[in-house]
């Protein structure tokens, strides 16, 4: 859905966290990120959604130039955010986190009622008139991609959807992102190995202090190899 | 005996206190969701209280558009700052209080200028001129119907801001406005929607309670110092805190005025001192940080 060319992007004037980022989610496909911590995936992630303006670069959308919209815009376009941190409101009910978000009409989407997000994370179901913060981390995981499913989204953006969840949980949510291709929507996903990201695709890129990998392939070791290179390059006295 | 002469302070007090939330929940709303610390809305609710005394005339069609104008006046008062503050957001709040007072300087001279240096009270049907009995007790009939209306208000209010998709906006966007832009809602739109509100109820405040208060130069200040206190006191964006400091804030006054009034001008900002020192940023509706 989008095509990102040379995006540089940063929290500061003259510090780039992003350099000349190209990536391209035209198949609508699992795409993963691995990358160390603070290798820029999260401000990636967020730069795609509207939150951050890029210095330099490019963002198209079905070949409209997009780098400089705004959240709102994102999203009404299909563009559903569900951020590492989890980012719910502590005030709403988790019943309200799902009927505010509204699916968008008038476009293609992966629609999800509330039901299905229900059946899909049975979790919930239960919580329904628990507030955000009453959560536990793992619910709360649950809830923040529940929300971005509901807007009907053609292009999932989810930072890290499983850190800090129990493997049974982690492994129902990989399940969830790797149906959302045949329903039309492609993810983006950040994940913290490559293994994991093996689990839900076969071509990862790897994220490396600013700079994204062209995609390679997950099982055969080439995307290891490239994030152990990355780690004696700036760490000479690891093992 | 001693029980019943507080009584009618009392019901003057959550009166009055009824009145004063539906005065400063939208300054609370409006800060806690767009940021914006409106210093003009002392003004905007001493404008619905002149613009009520002006129209009613003692009918009741003329009360009805008295209390209709000042709701509609406030809005589109607070429609002019949403306009006016747009332009500062992201300069901090010190740009947009600025403006605000500005907004609040030039309004209150406007007031004086249209309507004079006197305190105005408007004329009400003969109806409510009276007094009914209740208990032993002879009480105002219009000060019953504000303390029936404030009830209803804030009902409203409460069903708004919680059985709606529009007030479910408003309380996610106190909460994370980014995370409001994230499911397709123009923010903005919201802090908007929410000064025009806040400015609606402020005139409709305003119009309330001048049969009781009456309006004059003073009033804007007034209003505005006792509804920067009560969202001080009932933690800034909570709408619950700002209900309980309201109820609060109205019956130490008014029983104060009543029983102590040598006392009266500290009370209440001793106990506004005492409430900052020992709340534990617990209010009511308050999330734990
Ligand atoms: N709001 C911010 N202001 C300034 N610098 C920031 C901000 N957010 C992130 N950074 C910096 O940008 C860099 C990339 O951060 P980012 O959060 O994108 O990393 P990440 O790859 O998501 O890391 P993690 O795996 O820990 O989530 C880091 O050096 C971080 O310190
Ligand atoms: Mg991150």
């Amino acid at each position: 859905m989008l095509q990102v060319s040379d995006l540089t992007v940063g929290y500061h004037r003259d510090d780039a966290v992003l350099r000349e980022v190209c990536l391209d989610l035209t198949a609508v496909a699992v795409h993963a990120i691995v990358g160390p911590n603070g290798a820029g995936k999260s401000t990636l992630l967020h730069t795609l959604a509207g939150h951050l303006r890029p210095t330099a670069g490019t963002v198209w959308c079905e070949g409209r130039d997009v780098t400089r919209w705004r959240p709102h815009q994102a999203a009404r376009t299909g563009v559903a955010l569900a951020p590492q941190g989890r980012r719910l409101w502590p005030s709403l009910t988790v019943a309200e986190h799902l009927t505010v978000t509204r699916p968008a009409r008038h476009r293609p989407g992966s629609t999800f009622s509330v039901d299905e997000l229900l059946e899909v994370f049975p979790a919930l179901a239960g919580r329904l008139h628990h507030h955000g913060h009453q959560l536990s981390g793992g619910e709360q995981q649950m809830l923040t991609i529940a929300r971005a499913l509901h807007t009907a989204p053609r292009l999932l953006l989810a930072d890290e959807p499983t850190e800090g969840l129990a493997p049974t949980v982690a492994r129902q949510v990989t399940a969830v992102l790797q149906q959302l291709p045949q329903r039309g929507a492609t993810v983006l996903v950040t994940l913290p190995h490559v293994r994991a990201a093996a689990a839900l695709t076969d071509t990862v890129h790897v994220l490396t202090t600013g700079h994204l990998s062209h995609p390679v392939t997950a099982s055969d070791g080439q995307a290891e190899r490239l994030l152990r290179d990355h780690l004696t390059l700036t760490n000479p006295h690891a093992e | 005996m001693r029980v019943d002469a507080y009584l009618i302070p009392v019901v003057d007090g959550v009166a009055y206190g009824l009145l004063l939330a539906i005065a400063a929940a939208g300054l609370t709303v409006a800060f806690g969701a767009g940021g914006v610390l409106n210093l003009a809305h002392g003004t905007l609710i001493a404008a619905g209280g002149y613009i009520a005394a002006a129209t009613s005339s003692g009918t009741w069609p003329s009360l009805a558009a008295a209390v209709a104008l000042a709701a509609i006046a406030g809005a589109a008062g607070g429609g002019v700052l949403a306009a006016a503050t747009a332009g500062l957001r992201g300069r901090g709040h010190l740009d947009q209080a600025l403006l605000t007072f500005g907004v609040a300087l030039i309004g209150g001279d406007l007031l004086t200028t249209v309507y004079g240096p006197d305190t105005l009270r408007p004329r009400l049907p003969a109806t409510l001129e009276g007094t009914v009995e209740a208990a032993g007790h002879r009480y105002p009939v219009d000060r019953l119907a504000v303390l029936v209306i404030a009830v209803l208000v804030v009902a409203a209010g409460y069903v708004v801001l919680h059985r709606t998709r529009a007030g479910r906006l408003i309380r996610a966007t106190v909460d994370d406005r980014a995370m409001v832009a994230g499911i397709g809602v123009n923010p903005r739109l919201v802090d908007a929607a929410v000064l025009m509100c806040a400015g609606a109820l402020a005139g409709l405040a305003g119009a309330l309670s001048t049969p009781i208060l009456g309006v004059g130069p003073g009033t804007a200040d007034t209003a505005l110092l006792l509804s920067l206190i009560i969202v001080v006191c009932g933690g800034l964006g909570s709408v619950p805190g700002a209900l309980a400091a309201a109820l609060a804030v109205g019956v130490v006054q008014t029983l104060g005025v009543t029983s102590f009034p040598q006392l009266a001008p500290y009370l209440l900002v001793g106990a506004m001192t005492v409430v900052l020192l020992v709340r534990r940023r617990s209010l009511p509706g308050q999330a734990a940080a």
